[in-house]
Protein backbone atom coordinates (compact mmCIF):
# COMPACT_ATOMS: atom_id res chain seq x y z
CA UNK A 1 0.00 0.00 0.00
CA UNK A 2 1.14 3.29 -1.09
CA UNK A 3 1.68 6.44 1.58
CA UNK A 4 2.47 9.65 0.71
CA UNK A 5 2.64 11.09 4.31
CA UNK A 6 6.65 12.06 3.40
CA UNK A 7 9.16 9.82 4.81
CA UNK A 8 11.82 12.66 4.21
CA UNK A 9 12.96 14.14 7.40
CA UNK A 10 14.50 17.40 8.02
CA UNK A 11 18.32 17.78 8.51
CA UNK A 12 19.58 19.52 11.97
CA UNK A 13 19.64 22.69 11.89
CA UNK A 14 16.77 23.57 9.69
CA UNK A 15 13.62 25.00 11.30
CA UNK A 16 9.88 23.76 9.89
CA UNK A 17 7.86 25.45 9.09
CA UNK A 18 10.32 26.50 6.12
CA UNK A 19 8.74 29.96 4.19
CA UNK A 20 9.82 29.70 0.51
CA UNK A 21 6.78 32.42 -0.24
CA UNK A 22 8.52 35.18 -0.70
CA UNK A 23 6.82 36.64 -3.90
CA UNK A 24 3.50 36.87 -1.39
CA UNK A 25 5.47 38.97 1.51
CA UNK A 26 8.66 38.51 3.03
CA UNK A 27 9.46 38.76 7.01
CA UNK A 28 10.77 41.97 8.65
CA UNK A 29 14.38 42.42 8.32
CA UNK A 30 15.49 42.86 11.69
CA UNK A 31 17.80 45.92 10.69
CA UNK A 32 14.42 47.55 9.43
CA UNK A 33 12.35 46.56 12.74
CA UNK A 34 15.20 47.91 14.64
CA UNK A 35 14.72 51.48 12.69
CA UNK A 36 11.10 51.48 12.77
CA UNK A 37 11.18 51.23 16.34
CA UNK A 38 11.46 54.69 17.95
CA UNK A 39 9.25 55.91 15.73
CA UNK A 40 6.35 54.16 17.80
CA UNK A 41 7.14 55.37 20.73
CA UNK A 42 9.17 58.04 21.28
CA UNK A 43 9.42 60.14 18.58
CA UNK A 44 5.73 59.97 17.33
CA UNK A 45 4.65 62.95 15.81
CA UNK A 46 2.84 64.06 13.14
CA UNK A 47 5.10 64.58 10.24
CA UNK A 48 2.42 67.51 9.17
CA UNK A 49 3.26 69.45 12.42
CA UNK A 50 4.94 72.22 11.25
CA UNK A 51 5.01 74.30 14.90
CA UNK A 52 6.97 71.34 17.36
CA UNK A 53 9.87 69.88 17.44
CA UNK A 54 7.62 66.29 17.45
CA UNK A 55 6.66 67.01 13.90
CA UNK A 56 9.86 68.23 12.97
CA UNK A 57 11.44 64.76 13.81
CA UNK A 58 8.76 62.70 12.22
CA UNK A 59 9.49 64.71 8.74
CA UNK A 60 12.81 64.75 8.94
CA UNK A 61 12.91 60.83 9.42
CA UNK A 62 10.05 61.14 6.50
CA UNK A 63 12.31 62.76 4.01
CA UNK A 64 15.42 60.73 5.28
CA UNK A 65 13.15 57.68 3.88
CA UNK A 66 12.62 59.67 0.74
CA UNK A 67 16.09 59.74 -0.06
CA UNK A 68 16.66 56.40 0.87
CA UNK A 69 13.45 55.15 -2.05
CA UNK A 70 15.00 57.72 -4.46
CA UNK A 71 18.50 56.41 -4.71
CA UNK A 72 17.24 53.00 -4.29
CA UNK A 73 15.50 53.52 -7.76
CA UNK A 74 17.89 56.17 -9.55
CA UNK A 75 15.08 59.01 -8.93
CA UNK A 76 15.04 62.13 -6.68
CA UNK A 77 13.72 63.05 -3.32
CA UNK A 78 10.96 64.71 -4.58
CA UNK A 79 9.73 62.22 -6.70
CA UNK A 80 8.58 59.85 -4.24
CA UNK A 81 4.86 59.77 -2.67
CA UNK A 82 4.22 57.40 -0.14
CA UNK A 83 1.15 55.58 0.40
CA UNK A 84 -0.63 52.67 1.90
CA UNK A 85 1.01 50.08 -0.77
CA UNK A 86 1.67 49.15 -4.04
CA UNK A 87 -1.95 47.92 -4.77
CA UNK A 88 -2.54 52.25 -3.59
CA UNK A 89 0.00 53.11 -6.04
CA UNK A 90 -1.41 51.13 -9.17
CA UNK A 91 -4.86 52.88 -8.17
CA UNK A 92 -3.63 56.41 -8.18
CA UNK A 93 -1.26 55.37 -10.75
CA UNK A 94 -3.55 54.62 -13.60
CA UNK A 95 -6.82 56.56 -12.18
CA UNK A 96 -4.64 59.14 -11.43
CA UNK A 97 -2.84 59.96 -14.98
CA UNK A 98 -6.36 58.52 -17.17
CA UNK A 99 -8.04 61.95 -14.71
CA UNK A 100 -5.25 63.93 -15.68
CA UNK A 101 -5.01 63.67 -19.26
CA UNK A 102 -8.65 62.69 -20.20
CA UNK A 103 -8.73 65.70 -22.63
CA UNK A 104 -5.58 64.46 -24.41
CA UNK A 105 -7.27 60.52 -24.98
CA UNK A 106 -8.92 57.57 -23.27
CA UNK A 107 -6.82 55.10 -24.11
CA UNK A 108 -4.82 52.69 -21.65
CA UNK A 109 -2.38 49.97 -23.04
CA UNK A 110 -1.48 47.30 -20.40
CA UNK A 111 -1.21 43.27 -20.74
CA UNK A 112 -3.37 40.32 -19.61
CA UNK A 113 -0.74 39.03 -17.20
CA UNK A 114 -0.49 42.16 -14.59
CA UNK A 115 -1.54 41.85 -11.00
CA UNK A 116 -5.44 42.09 -10.25
CA UNK A 117 -4.31 45.32 -8.72
CA UNK A 118 -3.91 46.79 -12.38
CA UNK A 119 -6.32 45.02 -14.29
CA UNK A 120 -9.11 45.67 -12.08
CA UNK A 121 -8.70 49.17 -11.95
CA UNK A 122 -8.43 48.91 -15.50
CA UNK A 123 -11.72 47.59 -15.97
CA UNK A 124 -13.05 50.06 -13.54
CA UNK A 125 -12.04 52.81 -16.02
CA UNK A 126 -13.67 50.73 -18.98
CA UNK A 127 -16.67 51.13 -17.73
CA UNK A 128 -15.96 54.92 -17.16
CA UNK A 129 -15.37 55.53 -20.82
CA UNK A 130 -11.81 54.18 -21.32
CA UNK A 131 -10.53 51.93 -23.88
CA UNK A 132 -8.14 49.43 -22.51
CA UNK A 133 -5.80 47.29 -24.33
CA UNK A 134 -4.42 43.94 -22.87
CA UNK A 135 -1.92 42.80 -24.92
CA UNK A 136 -1.10 39.25 -24.67
CA UNK A 137 2.10 37.69 -23.88
CA UNK A 138 4.06 35.24 -25.39
CA UNK A 139 4.77 31.59 -24.29
CA UNK A 140 7.41 32.58 -22.47
CA UNK A 141 5.70 35.27 -20.16
CA UNK A 142 6.88 38.13 -22.17
CA UNK A 143 5.32 40.73 -23.82
CA UNK A 144 6.03 41.18 -28.00
CA UNK A 145 6.97 45.27 -28.69
CA UNK A 146 5.51 44.80 -31.77
CA UNK A 147 2.19 43.86 -30.25
CA UNK A 148 2.75 47.30 -28.08
CA UNK A 149 3.85 49.32 -31.10
CA UNK A 150 0.37 48.15 -33.35
CA UNK A 151 -1.61 49.16 -30.22
CA UNK A 152 -0.35 52.42 -29.82
CA UNK A 153 -2.60 55.18 -31.57
CA UNK A 154 -3.61 59.03 -31.31
CA UNK A 155 -6.14 58.62 -28.54
CA UNK A 156 -3.29 56.21 -26.30
CA UNK A 157 -2.07 58.19 -22.89
CA UNK A 158 -1.37 55.25 -20.39
CA UNK A 159 0.87 52.46 -21.43
CA UNK A 160 1.19 50.35 -18.05
CA UNK A 161 3.04 46.97 -17.88
CA UNK A 162 4.67 45.57 -14.46
CA UNK A 163 8.39 45.36 -14.09
CA UNK A 164 8.70 41.63 -12.87
CA UNK A 165 5.78 39.27 -12.75
CA UNK A 166 4.96 37.79 -9.52
CA UNK A 167 4.11 34.20 -10.31
CA UNK A 168 6.49 33.32 -13.08
CA UNK A 169 9.40 36.21 -11.93
CA UNK A 170 9.87 37.18 -16.13
CA UNK A 171 10.80 40.78 -16.42
CA UNK A 172 9.83 42.58 -19.25
CA UNK A 173 11.76 44.49 -21.43
CA UNK A 174 11.12 47.98 -19.17
CA UNK A 175 13.44 49.92 -21.12
CA UNK A 176 12.60 48.82 -24.74
CA UNK A 177 9.21 49.94 -23.63
CA UNK A 178 10.11 53.14 -22.31
CA UNK A 179 11.79 54.04 -25.01
CA UNK A 180 8.66 53.58 -27.17
CA UNK A 181 6.73 54.99 -24.73
CA UNK A 182 8.79 58.48 -24.66
CA UNK A 183 9.05 58.32 -28.26
CA UNK A 184 5.24 58.35 -28.73
CA UNK A 185 4.54 60.89 -25.94
CA UNK A 186 2.71 58.22 -23.54
CA UNK A 187 3.19 57.88 -20.45
CA UNK A 188 4.51 54.62 -19.10
CA UNK A 189 3.86 53.44 -15.55
CA UNK A 190 5.22 50.11 -13.88
CA UNK A 191 4.43 48.10 -11.23
CA UNK A 192 7.56 47.63 -9.51
CA UNK A 193 6.81 45.71 -6.63
CA UNK A 194 8.50 42.27 -7.44
CA UNK A 195 11.20 43.98 -8.91
CA UNK A 196 12.63 47.35 -6.92
CA UNK A 197 15.13 45.61 -4.45
CA UNK A 198 15.49 42.61 -6.44
CA UNK A 199 17.25 43.79 -9.61
CA UNK A 200 18.61 46.77 -10.84
CA UNK A 201 15.79 48.88 -11.39
CA UNK A 202 16.62 52.47 -12.43
CA UNK A 203 13.61 55.00 -13.67
CA UNK A 204 15.78 57.53 -15.70
CA UNK A 205 17.28 54.48 -17.36
CA UNK A 206 14.45 52.35 -17.95
CA UNK A 207 12.31 55.54 -19.15
CA UNK A 208 9.78 54.99 -16.33
CA UNK A 209 7.40 57.64 -15.86
CA UNK A 210 5.46 56.70 -12.63
CA UNK A 211 6.47 53.80 -10.68
CA UNK A 212 4.59 51.58 -7.54
CA UNK A 213 6.67 49.95 -5.27
CA UNK A 214 5.66 48.32 -2.05
CA UNK A 215 7.59 47.65 1.21
CA UNK A 216 6.87 44.37 2.79
CA UNK A 217 8.16 42.32 -0.39
CA UNK A 218 11.53 43.87 0.00
CA UNK A 219 11.94 42.82 3.69
CA UNK A 220 10.17 46.04 5.03
CA UNK A 221 6.67 46.78 6.40
CA UNK A 222 3.05 46.05 5.35
CA UNK A 223 0.75 48.74 5.01
CA UNK A 224 3.09 51.11 2.83
CA UNK A 225 4.16 51.22 -0.47
CA UNK A 226 5.11 54.14 -2.81
CA UNK A 227 4.83 55.62 -5.85
CA UNK A 228 7.37 57.47 -7.97
CA UNK A 229 5.98 60.14 -9.91
CA UNK A 230 8.08 61.72 -12.71
CA UNK A 231 8.74 65.36 -12.62
CA UNK A 232 11.42 66.31 -15.30
CA UNK A 233 11.16 65.03 -19.02
CA UNK A 234 8.15 65.08 -18.90
CA UNK A 235 6.70 66.24 -15.81
CA UNK A 236 3.75 63.99 -15.04
CA UNK A 237 0.83 65.10 -13.60
CA UNK A 238 -1.27 62.87 -11.54
CA UNK A 239 -5.16 63.67 -9.79
CA UNK A 240 -5.62 62.48 -6.39
CA UNK A 241 -7.63 59.99 -5.58
CA UNK A 242 -7.69 60.63 -1.78
CA UNK A 243 -8.49 64.19 -0.44
CA UNK A 244 -7.89 65.76 2.94
CA UNK A 245 -5.10 67.67 4.01
CA UNK A 246 -3.10 68.21 0.73
CA UNK A 247 -0.18 66.00 2.18
CA UNK A 248 2.73 64.75 -0.43
CA UNK A 249 1.97 67.59 -2.75
CA UNK A 250 -1.23 67.08 -2.76
CA UNK A 251 -0.90 63.88 -4.80
CA UNK A 252 -1.93 61.83 -1.21
CA UNK A 253 -3.86 63.20 1.55
CA UNK A 254 -3.30 61.25 4.85
CA UNK A 255 -1.40 61.61 7.83
CA UNK A 256 1.68 60.00 7.07
CA UNK A 257 2.57 56.18 8.30
CA UNK A 258 6.06 57.52 9.92
CA UNK A 259 7.09 54.05 11.41
CA UNK A 260 6.24 52.49 7.89
CA UNK A 261 7.94 54.63 5.59
CA UNK A 262 11.10 54.73 8.05
CA UNK A 263 11.16 50.87 7.69
CA UNK A 264 10.14 50.81 3.74
CA UNK A 265 13.37 53.51 3.70
CA UNK A 266 15.57 51.54 6.04
CA UNK A 267 14.57 48.61 3.76
CA UNK A 268 15.60 50.46 0.55
CA UNK A 269 18.94 51.21 1.76
CA UNK A 270 19.41 47.91 2.56
CA UNK A 271 18.37 46.44 -0.82
CA UNK A 272 20.53 48.64 -2.55
CA UNK A 273 23.37 48.01 -1.13
CA UNK A 274 22.90 43.97 -0.68
CA UNK A 275 21.42 43.53 -4.04
CA UNK A 276 24.29 42.06 -6.07
CA UNK A 277 25.42 39.53 -3.79
CA UNK A 278 21.94 38.93 -2.78
CA UNK A 279 20.84 38.32 -6.22
CA UNK A 280 23.74 36.08 -6.89
CA UNK A 281 23.41 33.57 -3.72
CA UNK A 282 19.18 33.41 -4.24
CA UNK A 283 19.80 32.60 -8.70
CA UNK A 284 22.33 30.03 -7.31
CA UNK A 285 19.99 28.55 -4.86
CA UNK A 286 17.29 28.93 -7.01
CA UNK A 287 19.25 26.57 -10.03
CA UNK A 288 20.34 24.18 -7.36
CA UNK A 289 16.77 23.65 -6.63
CA UNK A 290 15.74 23.19 -10.10
CA UNK A 291 18.55 21.23 -11.22
CA UNK A 292 17.34 18.44 -8.41
CA UNK A 293 13.72 18.32 -9.93
CA UNK A 294 14.77 17.75 -13.26
CA UNK A 295 17.39 14.86 -12.26
CA UNK A 296 15.01 13.31 -10.30
CA UNK A 297 11.86 13.58 -11.98
CA UNK A 298 10.33 12.97 -15.31
CA UNK A 299 8.17 15.58 -16.97
CA UNK A 300 8.89 18.64 -14.84
CA UNK A 301 9.02 21.81 -17.00
CA UNK A 302 10.00 25.31 -15.83
CA UNK A 303 7.70 27.98 -16.86
CA UNK A 304 8.16 31.97 -18.24
CA UNK A 305 11.56 33.24 -19.49
CA UNK A 306 14.27 31.70 -17.51
CA UNK A 307 17.08 34.59 -19.05
CA UNK A 308 14.95 37.35 -17.88
CA UNK A 309 13.85 36.49 -14.79
CA UNK A 310 13.79 37.04 -10.93
CA UNK A 311 16.92 35.80 -8.59
CA UNK A 312 14.42 33.76 -6.46
CA UNK A 313 11.45 32.56 -8.19
CA UNK A 314 11.16 29.17 -9.59
CA UNK A 315 7.56 28.43 -11.14
CA UNK A 316 7.64 24.74 -12.31
CA UNK A 317 4.82 22.00 -13.60
CA UNK A 318 4.80 19.20 -11.91
CA UNK A 319 2.52 17.45 -14.47
CA UNK A 320 0.08 14.77 -13.66
CA UNK A 321 0.15 15.64 -9.89
CA UNK A 322 -2.29 18.42 -8.79
CA UNK A 323 -1.28 21.21 -7.26
CA UNK A 324 -2.95 21.40 -4.50
CA UNK A 325 -2.90 17.62 -3.02
CA UNK A 326 0.87 18.52 -3.86
CA UNK A 327 0.65 21.11 -0.94
CA UNK A 328 -1.29 19.06 1.16
CA UNK A 329 1.92 16.70 1.17
CA UNK A 330 4.25 19.27 2.43
CA UNK A 331 2.69 21.25 4.75
CA UNK A 332 5.94 22.72 6.60
CA UNK A 333 7.03 23.96 3.46
CA UNK A 334 4.97 27.66 2.38
CA UNK A 335 5.19 27.89 -1.58
CA UNK A 336 2.04 28.69 -4.27
CA UNK A 337 -0.09 26.35 -6.32
CA UNK A 338 -1.15 27.27 -9.99
CA UNK A 339 -3.86 25.29 -8.87
CA UNK A 340 -7.22 27.38 -7.50
CA UNK A 341 -9.05 24.33 -6.26
CA UNK A 342 -9.95 26.17 -3.33
CA UNK A 343 -11.22 29.00 -4.95
CA UNK A 344 -14.81 29.27 -5.90
CA UNK A 345 -14.57 29.69 -9.55
CA UNK A 346 -11.98 26.51 -9.55
CA UNK A 347 -9.98 28.23 -12.31
CA UNK A 348 -6.63 28.01 -12.19
CA UNK A 349 -4.10 30.62 -12.82
CA UNK A 350 -4.62 33.32 -15.07
CA UNK A 351 -0.80 34.09 -15.84
CA UNK A 352 0.09 30.42 -16.46
CA UNK A 353 -2.73 29.87 -18.41
CA UNK A 354 -1.84 33.57 -20.65
CA UNK A 355 1.62 31.49 -21.30
CA UNK A 356 -0.57 28.79 -23.61
CA UNK A 357 -0.33 26.35 -20.51
CA UNK A 358 -3.65 24.09 -20.79
CA UNK A 359 -5.61 23.84 -17.50
CA UNK A 360 -4.20 20.53 -16.37
CA UNK A 361 -0.45 21.69 -16.17
CA UNK A 362 -1.71 24.67 -14.89
CA UNK A 363 -3.18 22.63 -11.95
CA UNK A 364 0.01 21.29 -11.84
CA UNK A 365 2.23 24.29 -10.76
CA UNK A 366 4.15 25.22 -8.00
CA UNK A 367 5.54 28.64 -6.83
CA UNK A 368 8.99 28.96 -5.22
CA UNK A 369 9.92 32.30 -4.18
CA UNK A 370 13.27 32.17 -2.27
CA UNK A 371 14.45 35.30 0.09
CA UNK A 372 16.86 36.51 1.81
CA UNK A 373 16.43 34.68 4.95
CA UNK A 374 15.88 30.71 2.79
CA UNK A 375 19.39 28.65 3.31
CA UNK A 376 21.00 25.73 1.15
CA UNK A 377 19.66 23.18 3.87
CA UNK A 378 16.12 24.21 3.49
CA UNK A 379 16.28 24.43 -0.26
CA UNK A 380 17.80 21.01 -0.51
CA UNK A 381 15.38 19.67 1.90
CA UNK A 382 12.19 21.53 0.38
CA UNK A 383 13.82 19.57 -2.74
CA UNK A 384 14.11 16.30 -1.65
CA UNK A 385 10.75 16.39 0.13
CA UNK A 386 9.04 17.87 -3.14
CA UNK A 387 10.34 14.84 -5.04
CA UNK A 388 9.39 11.92 -2.87
CA UNK A 389 5.41 13.62 -2.46
CA UNK A 390 5.51 14.15 -6.44
CA UNK A 391 6.78 10.18 -6.83
CA UNK A 392 4.09 8.99 -4.34
CA UNK A 393 1.53 11.40 -5.80
CA UNK A 394 2.34 9.98 -9.44
CA UNK A 395 1.77 6.21 -8.18
CA UNK A 396 -1.57 7.63 -7.57
CA UNK A 397 -2.12 9.51 -10.80
CA UNK A 398 -4.21 7.08 -13.27
CA UNK A 399 -2.96 10.01 -15.87
CA UNK A 400 0.88 9.80 -15.20
CA UNK A 401 0.40 6.13 -15.48
CA UNK A 402 -1.68 6.20 -18.99
CA UNK A 403 1.51 8.14 -19.90
CA UNK A 404 3.44 5.65 -19.10
CA UNK A 405 1.38 3.32 -21.16
CA UNK A 406 1.76 5.41 -23.63
CA UNK A 407 -1.91 6.79 -23.81
CA UNK A 408 -2.21 10.10 -25.33
CA UNK A 409 -4.70 11.82 -22.93
CA UNK A 410 -5.36 14.55 -25.52
CA UNK A 411 -7.09 11.64 -27.43
CA UNK A 412 -9.58 10.91 -24.59
CA UNK A 413 -13.09 12.18 -24.47
CA UNK A 414 -13.24 13.34 -21.13
CA UNK A 415 -16.17 14.01 -19.74
CA UNK A 416 -17.15 18.07 -19.86
CA UNK A 417 -16.85 19.99 -16.25
CA UNK B 1 -7.71 25.38 3.64
CA UNK B 2 -8.06 23.10 6.78
CA UNK B 3 -8.48 19.32 6.39
CA UNK B 4 -10.78 17.00 8.40
CA UNK B 5 -8.49 14.15 10.01
CA UNK B 6 -10.24 11.76 7.64
CA UNK B 7 -9.72 13.46 4.49
CA UNK B 8 -5.82 13.68 6.03
CA UNK B 9 -5.96 10.17 6.73
CA UNK B 10 -6.91 9.02 3.36
CA UNK B 11 -4.56 11.67 1.81
CA UNK B 12 -1.64 10.00 3.79
CA UNK B 13 -2.68 6.10 4.02
CA UNK B 14 -4.52 5.85 0.60
CA UNK B 15 -6.97 2.68 0.48
CA UNK B 16 -6.62 0.43 -2.28
CA UNK B 17 -4.63 1.81 -4.46
CA UNK B 18 -3.81 0.18 -7.75
CA UNK B 19 -4.77 -1.68 -11.36
CA UNK B 20 -7.32 -4.18 -11.94
CA UNK B 21 -6.48 -5.46 -15.35
CA UNK B 22 -10.01 -3.71 -17.20
CA UNK B 23 -9.90 -6.09 -19.82
CA UNK B 24 -11.01 -8.91 -17.65
CA UNK B 25 -14.62 -10.20 -18.02
CA UNK B 26 -15.31 -9.23 -13.66
CA UNK B 27 -13.57 -6.12 -13.92
CA UNK B 28 -15.74 -2.58 -14.36
CA UNK B 29 -13.40 0.31 -15.09
CA UNK B 30 -15.28 4.08 -14.42
CA UNK B 31 -13.11 6.47 -15.48
CA UNK B 32 -14.45 10.33 -14.56
CA UNK B 33 -13.40 14.21 -14.42
CA UNK B 34 -10.93 15.62 -16.94
CA UNK B 35 -7.28 16.31 -16.38
CA UNK B 36 -8.25 20.31 -17.28
CA UNK B 37 -11.16 20.22 -14.43
CA UNK B 38 -8.22 19.36 -12.29
CA UNK B 39 -9.38 16.35 -10.62
CA UNK B 40 -9.60 12.68 -12.92
CA UNK B 41 -10.58 9.71 -10.64
CA UNK B 42 -10.14 5.97 -12.30
CA UNK B 43 -12.31 3.49 -10.00
CA UNK B 44 -12.26 0.07 -10.60
CA UNK B 45 -13.95 -3.23 -9.25
CA UNK B 46 -13.96 -6.69 -9.33
CA UNK B 47 -17.03 -8.76 -9.26
CA UNK B 48 -18.27 -11.85 -8.67
CA UNK B 49 -20.49 -13.37 -11.16
CA UNK B 50 -22.63 -15.41 -9.19
CA UNK B 51 -22.88 -13.57 -6.34
CA UNK B 52 -22.70 -9.90 -8.11
CA UNK B 53 -20.69 -9.03 -5.37
CA UNK B 54 -17.86 -6.57 -5.41
CA UNK B 55 -14.50 -8.34 -4.10
CA UNK B 56 -12.14 -6.20 -4.60
CA UNK B 57 -12.12 -2.61 -5.11
CA UNK B 58 -8.83 -0.14 -7.14
CA UNK B 59 -8.73 3.09 -7.84
CA UNK B 60 -5.93 6.16 -8.90
CA UNK B 61 -6.84 9.60 -8.80
CA UNK B 62 -5.02 12.87 -10.18
CA UNK B 63 -6.31 15.66 -7.98
CA UNK B 64 -6.86 17.20 -4.53
CA UNK B 65 -6.57 16.02 -1.24
CA UNK B 66 -10.40 15.72 -0.98
CA UNK B 67 -10.48 14.14 -4.44
CA UNK B 68 -8.26 11.52 -3.66
CA UNK B 69 -9.78 11.03 0.06
CA UNK B 70 -13.55 10.67 -1.46
CA UNK B 71 -12.19 7.95 -4.13
CA UNK B 72 -10.17 5.99 -1.65
CA UNK B 73 -13.43 6.47 0.92
CA UNK B 74 -15.36 4.81 -2.83
CA UNK B 75 -13.11 1.53 -3.03
CA UNK B 76 -14.06 1.16 0.95
CA UNK B 77 -17.35 0.99 0.63
CA UNK B 78 -18.20 -0.36 -2.56
CA UNK B 79 -15.77 -3.60 -1.42
CA UNK B 80 -18.45 -6.20 0.02
CA UNK B 81 -21.94 -4.66 -1.49
CA UNK B 82 -23.34 -6.29 -4.54
CA UNK B 83 -23.10 -3.92 -7.32
CA UNK B 84 -27.31 -2.82 -6.69
CA UNK B 85 -26.22 -2.32 -3.19
CA UNK B 86 -23.12 0.14 -4.08
CA UNK B 87 -25.33 1.93 -6.53
CA UNK B 88 -27.21 3.19 -3.41
CA UNK B 89 -23.78 5.25 -2.39
CA UNK B 90 -24.34 8.85 -2.92
CA UNK B 91 -21.98 11.50 -2.99
CA UNK B 92 -24.01 13.22 0.33
CA UNK B 93 -22.90 10.26 2.40
CA UNK B 94 -19.35 10.74 1.12
CA UNK B 95 -19.45 14.56 1.89
CA UNK B 96 -20.96 13.67 5.67
CA UNK B 97 -18.23 11.11 6.11
CA UNK B 98 -15.50 13.08 5.37
CA UNK B 99 -16.89 16.26 6.84
CA UNK B 100 -15.87 17.80 3.25
CA UNK B 101 -16.70 21.62 2.63
CA UNK B 102 -18.85 23.20 0.12
CA UNK B 103 -15.91 23.91 -2.23
CA UNK B 104 -15.31 20.37 -1.89
CA UNK B 105 -18.71 18.68 -2.56
CA UNK B 106 -17.80 18.31 -6.54
CA UNK B 107 -15.20 15.68 -5.68
CA UNK B 108 -17.78 13.56 -3.83
CA UNK B 109 -19.86 13.73 -6.94
CA UNK B 110 -17.67 12.57 -8.92
CA UNK B 111 -16.29 9.89 -6.37
CA UNK B 112 -20.55 8.68 -6.62
CA UNK B 113 -20.13 9.29 -10.32
CA UNK B 114 -17.30 6.77 -10.73
CA UNK B 115 -18.72 4.36 -8.76
CA UNK B 116 -21.76 3.95 -11.50
CA UNK B 117 -19.23 4.31 -13.86
CA UNK B 118 -17.74 1.48 -12.46
CA UNK B 119 -20.79 -0.62 -12.20
CA UNK B 120 -22.17 0.67 -15.70
CA UNK B 121 -19.12 -0.84 -17.14
CA UNK B 122 -19.29 -4.27 -15.78
CA UNK B 123 -22.93 -4.34 -16.36
CA UNK B 124 -22.12 -3.67 -20.06
CA UNK B 125 -19.56 -6.29 -20.32
CA UNK B 126 -21.76 -8.70 -18.77
CA UNK B 127 -24.61 -8.08 -20.68
CA UNK B 128 -27.08 -7.10 -16.93
CA UNK B 129 -29.69 -5.13 -17.28
CA UNK B 130 -31.10 -2.70 -14.34
CA UNK B 131 -32.81 0.41 -14.22
CA UNK B 132 -29.85 2.56 -12.59
CA UNK B 133 -26.82 1.05 -14.88
CA UNK B 134 -26.21 4.15 -16.90
CA UNK B 135 -23.43 6.14 -15.48
CA UNK B 136 -24.36 9.15 -14.58
CA UNK B 137 -22.91 12.41 -16.10
CA UNK B 138 -19.82 13.37 -14.31
CA UNK B 139 -21.22 17.08 -13.73
CA UNK B 140 -18.90 18.25 -10.91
Amino acid sequence: MSTVAATVAAPKGVKLPIYMDNHATTPLDPRVLEAMMPYFTTIFGNAASRNHSFGWEAEQAVENAREQVAKLIGATAKEIIFTSGATESNNLAIKGIAEMYRERGNHIITQVTEHKATLDTCKKLEKQGYRVTYLPVKADGLIDIEDLKRALDDKTILVSIMYANNEIGVVQPIEEIGKLCHEKGVLFHSDGVQAVGKIPVNVIKDNIDVLSLSGHKIYGPKGVGALYVRRRNPRVQISEQINGGGHERGMRSGTLNVPGIVGLGKACEIAGQEMEEESKRLSSLRDHLRQKFESALDYVHVNGNMEHHLPGNLNMSFVYVEGESLLMGINDIAVSSGSACTSATLEPSYVLKALGLGDDVAHSSIRFGLGRFNTIEEVDYVADKLIDVVQKLRELSPLYEMVKEGIDLSKIEWAAH
Amino acid sequence: MAYSDKVVDHYNNPRNVGTLDKSSEDVGTGLVGAPECGDVMRLQIKVNPETQVIEDAKFKTFGCGSAIASSSLATEWVKGKTVDEALSISNTDIVKELALPPVKIHCSVLAEDAIRAAIGDWKKKNSVETEAATPAAAAH
